[in-house]
Protein backbone atom coordinates (compact mmCIF):
# COMPACT_ATOMS: atom_id res chain seq x y z
CA UNK A 1 0.00 0.00 0.00
CA UNK A 2 2.87 2.33 0.83
CA UNK A 3 4.45 1.94 -2.39
CA UNK A 4 1.04 2.74 -3.91
CA UNK A 5 1.13 5.60 -2.08
CA UNK A 6 5.17 6.98 -3.07
CA UNK A 7 3.96 6.21 -6.67
CA UNK A 8 0.91 8.51 -6.72
CA UNK A 9 2.77 11.02 -5.27
CA UNK A 10 5.84 10.80 -6.92
CA UNK A 11 3.31 10.78 -10.32
CA UNK A 12 1.59 13.69 -8.92
CA UNK A 13 4.76 15.69 -7.76
CA UNK A 14 6.33 15.04 -11.38
CA UNK A 15 3.58 16.35 -13.09
CA UNK A 16 3.49 19.69 -10.88
CA UNK A 17 7.13 19.84 -11.79
CA UNK A 18 6.67 19.28 -15.14
CA UNK A 19 3.78 22.25 -16.00
CA UNK A 20 6.21 24.46 -12.98
CA UNK A 21 8.97 24.26 -15.61
CA UNK A 22 6.40 24.98 -18.70
CA UNK A 23 5.21 27.85 -16.92
CA UNK A 24 8.25 29.42 -16.11
CA UNK A 25 10.93 28.54 -18.95
CA UNK A 26 12.88 31.23 -19.18
CA UNK A 27 13.57 29.76 -23.06
CA UNK A 28 10.29 30.83 -23.55
CA UNK A 29 10.45 34.37 -22.56
CA UNK A 30 10.99 36.29 -26.03
CA UNK A 31 12.33 39.97 -26.84
CA UNK A 32 9.24 42.03 -27.79
CA UNK A 33 11.19 44.00 -30.32
CA UNK A 34 11.04 43.42 -34.26
CA UNK A 35 12.69 44.38 -37.81
CA UNK A 36 9.61 47.36 -37.66
CA UNK A 37 10.98 49.16 -34.64
CA UNK A 38 14.06 49.96 -36.53
CA UNK A 39 12.77 50.58 -40.30
CA UNK A 40 12.72 53.95 -42.30
CA UNK A 41 10.24 53.11 -44.05
CA UNK A 42 6.57 54.73 -43.27
CA UNK A 43 4.48 52.53 -40.97
CA UNK A 44 0.94 52.82 -41.15
CA UNK A 45 -1.01 51.82 -37.35
CA UNK A 46 -4.07 50.33 -37.26
CA UNK A 47 -5.68 49.33 -33.93
CA UNK A 48 -9.16 48.53 -32.65
CA UNK A 49 -10.79 46.45 -29.65
CA UNK A 50 -10.33 43.07 -29.69
CA UNK A 51 -12.75 42.21 -27.25
CA UNK A 52 -15.39 40.05 -28.92
CA UNK A 53 -18.43 42.76 -27.77
CA UNK A 54 -16.66 45.77 -29.06
CA UNK A 55 -16.21 44.14 -32.91
CA UNK A 56 -18.96 44.67 -35.24
CA UNK A 57 -19.28 40.53 -35.65
CA UNK A 58 -17.46 37.85 -33.84
CA UNK A 59 -18.15 33.94 -34.33
CA UNK A 60 -16.73 30.38 -33.42
CA UNK A 61 -18.47 27.30 -32.94
CA UNK A 62 -20.56 28.73 -29.77
CA UNK A 63 -18.80 26.81 -27.14
CA UNK A 64 -15.81 28.37 -26.71
CA UNK A 65 -15.68 30.99 -23.97
CA UNK A 66 -16.32 34.08 -25.92
CA UNK A 67 -19.65 34.14 -26.39
CA UNK A 68 -20.29 35.14 -30.52
CA UNK A 69 -21.51 38.37 -31.08
CA UNK A 70 -24.14 39.69 -31.57
CA UNK A 71 -26.22 37.13 -30.45
CA UNK A 72 -27.95 35.89 -33.50
CA UNK A 73 -24.98 35.22 -35.91
CA UNK A 74 -24.61 32.11 -37.29
CA UNK A 75 -22.19 29.87 -35.36
CA UNK A 76 -19.45 27.59 -36.66
CA UNK A 77 -20.60 24.61 -35.78
CA UNK A 78 -19.55 22.12 -38.33
CA UNK A 79 -16.07 20.36 -37.68
CA UNK A 80 -13.94 21.79 -40.38
CA UNK A 81 -14.28 25.20 -38.94
CA UNK A 82 -15.01 24.14 -35.02
CA UNK A 83 -11.63 25.54 -34.27
CA UNK A 84 -12.27 28.96 -36.21
CA UNK A 85 -13.29 32.13 -35.13
CA UNK A 86 -14.28 34.83 -37.73
CA UNK A 87 -14.18 38.70 -36.59
CA UNK A 88 -15.49 42.03 -38.30
CA UNK A 89 -14.37 45.03 -36.77
CA UNK A 90 -13.50 48.88 -36.91
CA UNK A 91 -10.12 49.77 -37.62
CA UNK A 92 -8.86 53.25 -36.10
CA UNK A 93 -5.41 54.95 -36.97
CA UNK A 94 -2.97 56.12 -34.51
CA UNK A 95 -5.34 59.60 -33.99
CA UNK A 96 -7.81 57.07 -33.33
CA UNK A 97 -10.43 58.08 -36.16
CA UNK A 98 -12.04 55.83 -38.58
CA UNK A 99 -9.54 54.40 -40.90
CA UNK A 100 -11.36 51.17 -42.69
CA UNK A 101 -13.03 47.50 -41.81
CA UNK A 102 -11.08 44.40 -41.02
CA UNK A 103 -12.00 41.13 -41.43
CA UNK A 104 -10.03 38.35 -39.35
CA UNK A 105 -10.22 34.46 -39.62
CA UNK A 106 -8.14 32.53 -36.79
CA UNK A 107 -8.00 28.82 -36.74
CA UNK A 108 -6.29 26.95 -33.95
CA UNK A 109 -2.60 25.63 -35.19
CA UNK A 110 -1.79 21.84 -35.37
CA UNK A 111 1.50 23.14 -35.18
CA UNK A 112 0.93 24.22 -31.59
CA UNK A 113 3.73 22.78 -29.01
CA UNK A 114 2.32 23.88 -25.46
CA UNK A 115 6.43 22.21 -23.91
CA UNK A 116 7.98 24.80 -26.51
CA UNK A 117 5.72 27.45 -25.07
CA UNK A 118 3.83 27.77 -28.45
CA UNK A 119 0.16 28.37 -28.64
CA UNK A 120 -0.22 29.08 -32.40
CA UNK A 121 -2.90 30.05 -34.27
CA UNK A 122 -3.09 30.54 -38.20
CA UNK A 123 -4.85 33.91 -39.11
CA UNK A 124 -5.32 36.17 -41.95
CA UNK A 125 -6.62 39.63 -42.14
CA UNK A 126 -8.88 41.28 -45.08
CA UNK A 127 -9.17 44.75 -44.81
CA UNK A 128 -10.39 47.67 -46.57
CA UNK A 129 -8.82 51.47 -45.98
CA UNK A 130 -11.65 53.45 -47.73
CA UNK A 131 -9.67 56.23 -50.00
CA UNK A 132 -6.59 53.65 -49.53
CA UNK A 133 -7.46 50.07 -50.96
CA UNK A 134 -7.50 46.69 -49.74
CA UNK A 135 -4.83 44.58 -47.96
CA UNK A 136 -4.32 40.85 -46.78
CA UNK A 137 -2.20 40.27 -44.02
CA UNK A 138 -0.90 36.82 -43.24
CA UNK A 139 0.91 35.44 -40.22
CA UNK A 140 0.57 32.86 -37.40
CA UNK A 141 0.26 34.42 -33.70
CA UNK A 142 1.34 32.70 -30.80
CA UNK A 143 -0.70 32.87 -27.72
CA UNK A 144 1.44 31.52 -25.37
CA UNK A 145 2.84 34.83 -23.22
CA UNK A 146 -1.01 35.72 -23.37
CA UNK A 147 -1.91 32.67 -21.73
CA UNK A 148 0.45 32.57 -19.18
CA UNK A 149 0.61 35.97 -18.23
CA UNK A 150 -3.20 36.94 -18.39
CA UNK A 151 -5.53 33.66 -18.57
CA UNK A 152 -3.75 31.34 -16.02
CA UNK A 153 -3.23 34.19 -13.57
CA UNK A 154 -7.22 34.89 -13.84
CA UNK A 155 -7.91 31.04 -13.37
CA UNK A 156 -6.06 31.16 -10.66
CA UNK A 157 -7.18 34.39 -9.01
CA UNK A 158 -9.87 34.04 -5.92
CA UNK A 159 -12.01 36.89 -8.01
CA UNK A 160 -12.20 34.41 -11.08
CA UNK A 161 -10.53 37.80 -13.45
CA UNK A 162 -7.61 39.74 -14.44
CA UNK A 163 -6.49 43.57 -13.84
CA UNK A 164 -3.46 44.91 -14.98
CA UNK A 165 -1.25 46.34 -18.00
CA UNK A 166 0.21 44.17 -20.87
CA UNK A 167 1.05 44.48 -24.48
CA UNK A 168 2.92 41.72 -26.46
CA UNK A 169 3.45 41.06 -29.71
CA UNK A 170 1.61 38.24 -31.13
CA UNK A 171 3.39 37.49 -34.57
CA UNK A 172 5.15 34.90 -34.68
CA UNK A 173 5.74 34.26 -38.99
CA UNK A 174 5.60 33.38 -41.38
CA UNK A 175 9.26 35.22 -41.70
CA UNK A 176 12.30 33.93 -39.84
CA UNK A 177 11.91 37.42 -38.51
CA UNK A 178 8.36 37.07 -36.29
CA UNK A 179 6.73 39.31 -39.11
CA UNK A 180 3.36 38.62 -41.15
CA UNK A 181 3.61 39.07 -44.75
CA UNK A 182 1.31 42.14 -45.97
CA UNK A 183 0.09 41.61 -49.96
CA UNK A 184 -1.61 44.73 -51.67
CA UNK A 185 -4.65 44.32 -53.24
CA UNK A 186 -5.72 47.87 -54.89
CA UNK A 187 -5.53 50.91 -54.56
CA UNK A 188 -2.33 52.64 -53.26
CA UNK A 189 -1.74 49.17 -52.09
CA UNK A 190 -1.75 47.53 -55.63
CA UNK A 191 1.91 45.62 -55.96
CA UNK A 192 2.55 45.83 -51.81
CA UNK A 193 4.42 43.08 -50.95
CA UNK A 194 5.62 44.02 -47.06
CA UNK A 195 5.67 42.91 -43.97
CA UNK A 196 3.05 43.84 -40.30
CA UNK A 197 2.92 42.81 -36.87
CA UNK A 198 0.19 42.54 -34.59
CA UNK A 199 0.51 42.89 -30.39
CA UNK A 200 -2.49 42.65 -28.11
CA UNK A 201 -2.53 45.29 -24.82
CA UNK A 202 -4.66 43.81 -22.20
CA UNK A 203 -6.18 45.63 -19.39
CA UNK A 204 -8.58 43.00 -18.03
CA UNK A 205 -9.89 39.93 -18.23
CA UNK A 206 -12.70 37.53 -16.49
CA UNK A 207 -12.80 33.87 -16.64
CA UNK A 208 -16.57 34.31 -17.22
CA UNK A 209 -16.24 36.49 -20.80
CA UNK A 210 -12.57 36.16 -21.86
CA UNK A 211 -11.14 39.06 -23.11
CA UNK A 212 -13.49 42.60 -21.44
CA UNK A 213 -10.47 44.75 -21.93
CA UNK A 214 -8.20 44.22 -24.97
CA UNK A 215 -6.42 46.47 -27.77
CA UNK A 216 -5.12 44.83 -31.22
CA UNK A 217 -2.64 46.71 -33.46
CA UNK A 218 -1.35 46.27 -36.25
CA UNK A 219 1.59 47.72 -37.61
CA UNK A 220 1.88 47.70 -41.38
CA UNK A 221 5.81 48.78 -42.82
CA UNK A 222 5.07 50.40 -46.08
CA UNK A 223 8.69 50.04 -48.38
CA UNK A 224 9.35 53.33 -50.27
CA UNK A 225 8.52 53.23 -53.55
CA UNK A 226 10.67 54.38 -56.74
CA UNK A 227 8.97 58.01 -58.25
CA UNK A 228 8.22 56.00 -61.31
CA UNK A 229 5.43 53.76 -59.63
CA UNK A 230 4.54 55.54 -56.66
CA UNK A 231 0.55 55.65 -56.59
CA UNK A 232 -1.36 57.94 -57.62
CA UNK A 233 -2.73 59.46 -54.49
CA UNK A 234 -0.74 60.77 -51.48
CA UNK A 235 0.03 57.96 -48.93
CA UNK A 236 -0.76 59.60 -45.36
CA UNK A 237 1.04 57.50 -43.08
CA UNK A 238 -0.87 57.23 -39.97
CA UNK B 1 -13.03 17.36 -55.26
CA UNK B 2 -10.02 18.37 -56.76
CA UNK B 3 -9.18 17.63 -60.86
CA UNK B 4 -6.13 17.74 -62.05
CA UNK B 5 -5.84 19.63 -65.43
CA UNK B 6 -4.26 19.23 -68.38
CA UNK B 7 -1.74 21.79 -68.13
CA UNK B 8 -0.66 20.47 -64.48
CA UNK B 9 -2.98 22.65 -62.72
CA UNK B 10 -5.40 22.07 -60.13
CA UNK B 11 -9.29 22.66 -60.67
CA UNK B 12 -11.43 23.13 -57.82
CA UNK B 13 -15.22 24.12 -57.07
CA UNK B 14 -16.81 25.99 -54.10
CA UNK B 15 -19.87 26.75 -53.71
CA UNK B 16 -21.88 29.11 -51.01
CA UNK B 17 -25.83 27.96 -50.43
CA UNK B 18 -27.89 31.49 -49.72
CA UNK B 19 -28.66 32.39 -47.24
CA UNK B 20 -28.01 29.51 -45.65
CA UNK B 21 -24.63 30.11 -45.46
CA UNK B 22 -24.48 33.97 -45.52
CA UNK B 23 -22.98 35.15 -42.13
CA UNK B 24 -22.90 38.49 -42.44
CA UNK B 25 -23.66 41.28 -44.49
CA UNK B 26 -22.32 44.90 -43.69
CA UNK B 27 -23.02 48.00 -46.13
CA UNK B 28 -23.93 51.23 -44.73
CA UNK B 29 -27.61 52.45 -44.81
CA UNK B 30 -29.38 48.66 -45.37
CA UNK B 31 -32.87 47.98 -44.27
CA UNK B 32 -31.85 44.41 -43.23
CA UNK B 33 -28.78 43.82 -41.90
CA UNK B 34 -27.05 40.22 -41.34
CA UNK B 35 -27.66 39.21 -38.77
CA UNK B 36 -30.29 41.31 -37.52
CA UNK B 37 -28.34 43.03 -34.86
CA UNK B 38 -25.50 44.16 -36.42
CA UNK B 39 -24.51 47.75 -35.90
CA UNK B 40 -22.42 48.47 -39.37
CA UNK B 41 -20.37 52.04 -39.12
CA UNK B 42 -22.31 54.91 -41.25
CA UNK B 43 -19.55 56.70 -42.26
CA UNK B 44 -19.74 58.38 -45.48
CA UNK B 45 -16.11 56.71 -46.68
CA UNK B 46 -18.22 53.67 -46.74
CA UNK B 47 -20.96 54.23 -48.87
CA UNK B 48 -20.64 51.90 -52.12
CA UNK B 49 -18.60 49.23 -49.79
CA UNK B 50 -20.50 45.95 -48.85
CA UNK B 51 -18.36 43.58 -46.96
CA UNK B 52 -19.80 39.81 -46.77
CA UNK B 53 -19.49 36.83 -44.68
CA UNK B 54 -19.80 33.04 -45.73
CA UNK B 55 -19.58 29.76 -45.08
CA UNK B 56 -18.22 27.96 -48.30
CA UNK B 57 -18.91 24.27 -49.36
CA UNK B 58 -17.03 22.03 -51.35
CA UNK B 59 -18.68 19.50 -54.33
CA UNK B 60 -19.92 17.38 -52.18
CA UNK B 61 -21.89 20.25 -49.97
CA UNK B 62 -19.90 19.99 -47.18
CA UNK B 63 -18.96 23.25 -45.32
CA UNK B 64 -15.55 23.08 -45.53
CA UNK B 65 -14.05 27.05 -44.30
CA UNK B 66 -14.70 30.59 -44.30
CA UNK B 67 -14.71 33.07 -47.04
CA UNK B 68 -15.18 36.74 -47.22
CA UNK B 69 -16.35 39.30 -49.85
CA UNK B 70 -15.81 42.51 -50.09
CA UNK B 71 -16.54 44.84 -52.82
CA UNK B 72 -16.35 48.67 -53.22
CA UNK B 73 -16.71 51.53 -56.47
CA UNK B 74 -14.91 54.42 -55.24
CA UNK B 75 -12.51 57.59 -57.09
CA UNK B 76 -8.38 56.30 -55.13
CA UNK B 77 -9.16 52.27 -55.80
CA UNK B 78 -11.62 52.48 -58.71
CA UNK B 79 -14.13 48.90 -58.28
CA UNK B 80 -13.30 46.19 -55.93
CA UNK B 81 -14.09 42.63 -55.45
CA UNK B 82 -12.14 40.60 -53.76
CA UNK B 83 -12.53 37.22 -52.24
CA UNK B 84 -10.49 35.59 -49.14
CA UNK B 85 -11.09 32.32 -49.13
CA UNK B 86 -10.16 30.28 -45.42
CA UNK B 87 -9.27 26.86 -45.48
CA UNK B 88 -8.56 26.00 -41.77
CA UNK B 89 -6.63 22.06 -42.85
CA UNK B 90 -5.29 24.04 -45.86
CA UNK B 91 -4.62 27.47 -46.13
CA UNK B 92 -6.16 30.79 -47.57
CA UNK B 93 -6.04 32.40 -50.58
CA UNK B 94 -6.62 36.09 -51.75
CA UNK B 95 -8.12 36.47 -55.06
CA UNK B 96 -9.18 39.82 -56.96
CA UNK B 97 -11.75 39.77 -59.39
CA UNK B 98 -12.20 42.16 -62.54
CA UNK B 99 -15.28 43.99 -61.71
CA UNK B 100 -17.22 43.61 -65.39
CA UNK B 101 -18.78 40.42 -65.90
CA UNK B 102 -17.99 38.33 -69.15
CA UNK B 103 -21.26 37.56 -71.18
CA UNK B 104 -23.16 38.81 -68.35
CA UNK B 105 -22.57 36.04 -66.45
CA UNK B 106 -19.17 35.22 -64.82
CA UNK B 107 -16.51 37.42 -63.28
CA UNK B 108 -12.72 36.35 -63.79
CA UNK B 109 -9.78 37.08 -61.15
CA UNK B 110 -7.24 36.43 -60.06
CA UNK B 111 -5.11 34.36 -57.06
CA UNK B 112 -3.15 37.64 -55.55
CA UNK B 113 -1.57 35.75 -52.69
CA UNK B 114 -1.90 32.45 -50.78
CA UNK B 115 -0.96 31.03 -47.60
CA UNK B 116 0.29 27.00 -46.74
CA UNK B 117 -0.46 24.70 -49.45
CA UNK B 118 -1.82 27.76 -51.56
CA UNK B 119 1.44 29.36 -51.00
CA UNK B 120 3.49 28.89 -53.97
CA UNK B 121 0.42 28.53 -56.76
CA UNK B 122 -0.64 31.01 -58.99
CA UNK B 123 -3.74 30.56 -61.09
CA UNK B 124 -7.06 32.18 -61.80
CA UNK B 125 -10.91 31.95 -60.03
CA UNK B 126 -14.51 32.13 -61.59
CA UNK B 127 -17.42 33.80 -59.76
CA UNK B 128 -20.88 33.00 -60.70
CA UNK B 129 -24.37 33.51 -59.64
CA UNK B 130 -26.58 30.22 -59.74
CA UNK B 131 -30.24 30.69 -59.16
CA UNK B 132 -32.00 28.16 -57.56
CA UNK B 133 -33.73 25.75 -60.28
CA UNK B 134 -36.61 25.00 -58.36
CA UNK B 135 -39.07 28.16 -58.33
CA UNK B 136 -41.05 26.23 -55.93
CA UNK B 137 -38.20 26.21 -53.31
CA UNK B 138 -38.83 29.55 -51.30
CA UNK B 139 -35.83 28.91 -49.11
CA UNK B 140 -33.15 28.03 -51.78
CA UNK B 141 -32.46 31.31 -53.25
CA UNK B 142 -29.42 29.84 -55.37
CA UNK B 143 -25.76 29.77 -55.07
CA UNK B 144 -22.34 31.29 -55.49
CA UNK B 145 -19.91 28.84 -57.46
CA UNK B 146 -16.40 29.76 -57.18
CA UNK B 147 -14.09 27.47 -59.45
CA UNK B 148 -9.94 27.93 -58.93
CA UNK B 149 -7.48 26.92 -60.96
CA UNK B 150 -4.09 27.04 -59.44
CA UNK B 151 -0.92 25.66 -60.75
CA UNK B 152 2.57 25.83 -58.87
CA UNK B 153 4.39 29.25 -59.20
CA UNK B 154 7.50 27.65 -60.43
CA UNK B 155 5.60 25.50 -63.98
CA UNK B 156 4.55 28.73 -65.28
Amino acid sequence: MKYLISAVIGTLAGIAVCLLAVYYNPLNIRSDLTPLAFSDNPIINLHYSAAARDTLLYTNNGESQVAPYPGNVLELWEDPIRQTTAMTTVLLNSRNEFAGIGIKFLSDSERTQLLKGQVLVDSVWHIFLPGRGTLFIEQTENHWEHLRDIVIPAYLSSGDSWRGVWRRNITAGPSALRTARVVGGSGEFVGLDAEAVEALAARAYSVEQGPVALQGELLIEMPRRNSADAPATPSATN
Amino acid sequence: MITVMPNGGNAETFHINLPFDRIMTGAPGQREPMPAALEWPDDERLYGMRAELFKIRNNNDVVIGLASRIEAAENASGEIIEWVLHLPARGSVYLSMRPDAVDGQYRVGELRAGTREFQEMNGRVTERWIAAASAADDLHAGRIELVTVFKAAEDR
